[in-house]
């Protein structure tokens, strides 16, 4: 049974269609590489997924159920994780302070509960060596690389047992080396049967890890194929339109 | 490898004393004390204990307000319409009392007042997208507006049967300390609490920080700045409920001009008004060096024209000094 079901899902932004009858299902364990040009409507549908905002038509269904995420908090308490594009980071707090942006640790007080800053850093930091990545949870994000912000963001999605992952550009901006681990990551992921849809312009990233790639263009679904039935130069022609379907 | 990774994970690379040279506030502290030492050997007047109890229960209304505001100025918001609103909830509490309800019902109105107006103020901010700074110079001019409709513009000085309650709450002391004094450290503190060890103060940086990150991770930014306008207005009333039963009269153009000094406290205590950044103790300590600052000129013989300059240029070496920090 897929993971995650969409069917028929449109959503407008005042006058601009950025997404148009969008339907496809994801299985457990499953890498969809996500490509489509600037403005094909790639992050308004993870975005969509991810609970930040309402599709205008059309339904979603999680283990066969239909849901409705309303917010973020609701995506996650299905298990869906996201990495944003940009990655979403405060710059004024620190690297636990982000990972835990939204879902902090806390712990009883008498009559009230306050922050667990110990326990988030703990956690955090555990994070961190899992990703193999030189952060320290107390630094602010202002004062970190690209590759720690990455890694800030992608601890983000394994706080809880997630289902699906979603990734949009995670290995834009970081240097070929981290690019590498972020794509182990997802290899891992996937040997857990967590279910990934990755997002990049970067097409040897997409081949090398995804098992299925679906395009999009101006807010359609113009392919959903298997990686070893197409090739970098027909996703290429579908994402600039010069075939028109596949 | 794997040592070597633990290692750096762990490493803390601040200890507390280089987070207190970091820290606008200790600066601030520091150039205060050494004002406070320069005024007692060069003025026989500043550190008679009379003079001390005048300048901490002065500070304690603008220091109130700025706490509120620096929760604002957290956020990345601003709200220009305390000096008002400290009018409004004045002028309320005033004619409550004075049509002979008790003290009790004076409070419960200009609560609610506050808080009405900072729910309107947050609402227009955060559901209908309008800039804080429009909003609330709006709010600014309506409230006073309001206070001198309530009052017909004129003074009130007599606040009913609970008329000595009401002047013993703002003008007496407790064991030798002013009673606003003491509303404004018990304020200060949970002030402090809620910003360092609660979510919600966790989602004032966070919104301040990055409003847009905040919103898909799904901090509830509308319903907090709704609430923080609504706090907010309420530290001005709680203001200037205090401050009416220390002057024991009000008149509507009490705290004409007290959005100013509150931001400039706030600023000099280092809260940035871009957002982010701000602490309680910043609140209070760059109030009490607006209040010493006042406080000296007038023992210094200095003319009271000058005051704004001093206070001014407060501001710009505060904020010079963060930059410097900053770029180093
Ligand atoms: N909140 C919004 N309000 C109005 N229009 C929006 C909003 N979000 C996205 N859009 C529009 O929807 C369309 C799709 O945008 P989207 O960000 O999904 O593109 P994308 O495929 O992620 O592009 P990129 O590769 O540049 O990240 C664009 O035309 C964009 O301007
Ligand atoms: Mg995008």
């Amino acid at each position: 049974m897929p993971v995650l079901e969409l069917s028929s899902i449109s959503k407008h932004f005042g006058a601009i269609q950025a997404l148009n009858d969008i339907s496809l299902a994801i299985e457990p364990g499953e890498v969809v590489g996500l490509m489509g040009d600037n403005g094909a409507g790639k992050s308004t549908l993870v975005k969509m997924i991810a609970g930040n905002f309402l599709p205008t038509h059309g339904s979603m269904r999680m283990d066969g159920r239909e849901v409705v995420l309303h917010r973020p908090v609701e995506a996650r308490r299905h298990g869906i994780e996201i990495v944003h594009q940009d990655l979403a980071l405060c710059n004024n707090l620190t690297a636990a302070a982000n990972v835990f942006l939204g879902r902090e640790m806390r712990k009883g007080l008498g009559p009230v509960s306050i922050l667990d800053y110990g326990g988030m850093y703990r956690r955090a930091g555990q994070l961190f060596r899992d990703l193999k990545s030189e952060t320290r949870p107390r630094d602010l994000i202002r004062q970190m690389s690209g590759g720690q912000r990455q890694a800030v963001a992608i601890a983000r999605t394994m706080l809880a047992d997630a289902k699906l992952v979603l990734m949009d550009e995670p290995t834009a901006a970081i240097s070929v080396r981290q690019v590498a681990e972020v794509l182990n990551h997802i290899r891992h992921l996937r040997d857990q049967g967590i279910a990934v849809v990755l997002i990049s312009h970067r097409m040897p990233d997409v081949f090398s890890v995804a098992d299925r790639i679906i395009v999009l263009r101006r807010g359609r679904k113009v392919a959903d194929k298997r990686v070893e039935r197409s090739s970098p130069e027909e996703v290429t022609g579908l994402i600039t339109g010069a075939i028109e379907i596949a | 490898m794997a040592a070597s990774l633990e290692q750096t994970i762990e490493q803390k690379q601040h200890n507390w004393f280089s987070l207190l040279l970091n820290s606008q506030a200790f600066w601030v502290t520091i150039a205060m004390l050494l004002a406070c030492i320069f005024l007692s050997y060069s003025t026989d007047a500043f550190a008679t204990s009379k003079n001390l109890y005048n300048i901490t229960r002065n500070v304690t209304f603008t220091a109130i307000i700025a706490l509120g505001t620096t929760m604002v100025i957290i956020t990345g918001g601003i709200d220009l319409s305390v000096g008002s609103v400290l009018c409004l909830c004045s002028m309320v509490l005033a004619v409550t009392m004075h049509a002979g309800f008790g003290i009790y019902t004076g409070i419960a109105a200009a609560v609610l007042t506050a808080l009405v107006v900072g729910a309107f103020n947050g609402i227009l901010v955060a559901y209908l997208d309008f800039p804080p700074f429009v909003v609330t110079l709006g709010m600014l001019s309506v409230a006073r507006s309001l206070a001198m409709v309530l009052s017909n513009n004129t003074v009130v000085f007599e606040f009913g049967p609970d008329h000595d309650k009401l002047l013993a709450l703002g003008g007496g002391s407790t064991f030798g300390i002013a009673n606003p004094v003491i509303y404004m450290v018990v304020l200060a503190l949970l002030t402090g609490f809620v910003l360092r060890w609660t979510r919600f103060g966790r989602y004032l940086y966070a919104i301040g920080g990055n409003e847009q990150a905040a919103t898909l991770t799904g901090v509830p930014v509308r319903r907090i700045k709704v609430a923080v306008y609504m706090i907010s207005a309420l530290s001005a009333g709680i203001a200037g409920i205090v401050q009416t039963g220390w002057l024991g009269a009000v008149t509507t153009n009490i705290g004409a001009g007290m959005e100013l000094q509150v931001i400039a406290a706030a600023v000099i205590g280092g809260a940035n008004l871009a957002g982010g950044v701000g602490t309680a103790y910043g609140a209070l300590v760059g109030s009490a060096l607006i209040e010493v600052i006042r406080n000296s000129l007038g023992l210094l013989g200095i003319n009271a024209f000058w005051q704004g300059t001093f206070i001014g240029s407060c501001i710009i070496i505060a904020v010079a000094f963060d930059r410097m920090r900053r770029t180093r």
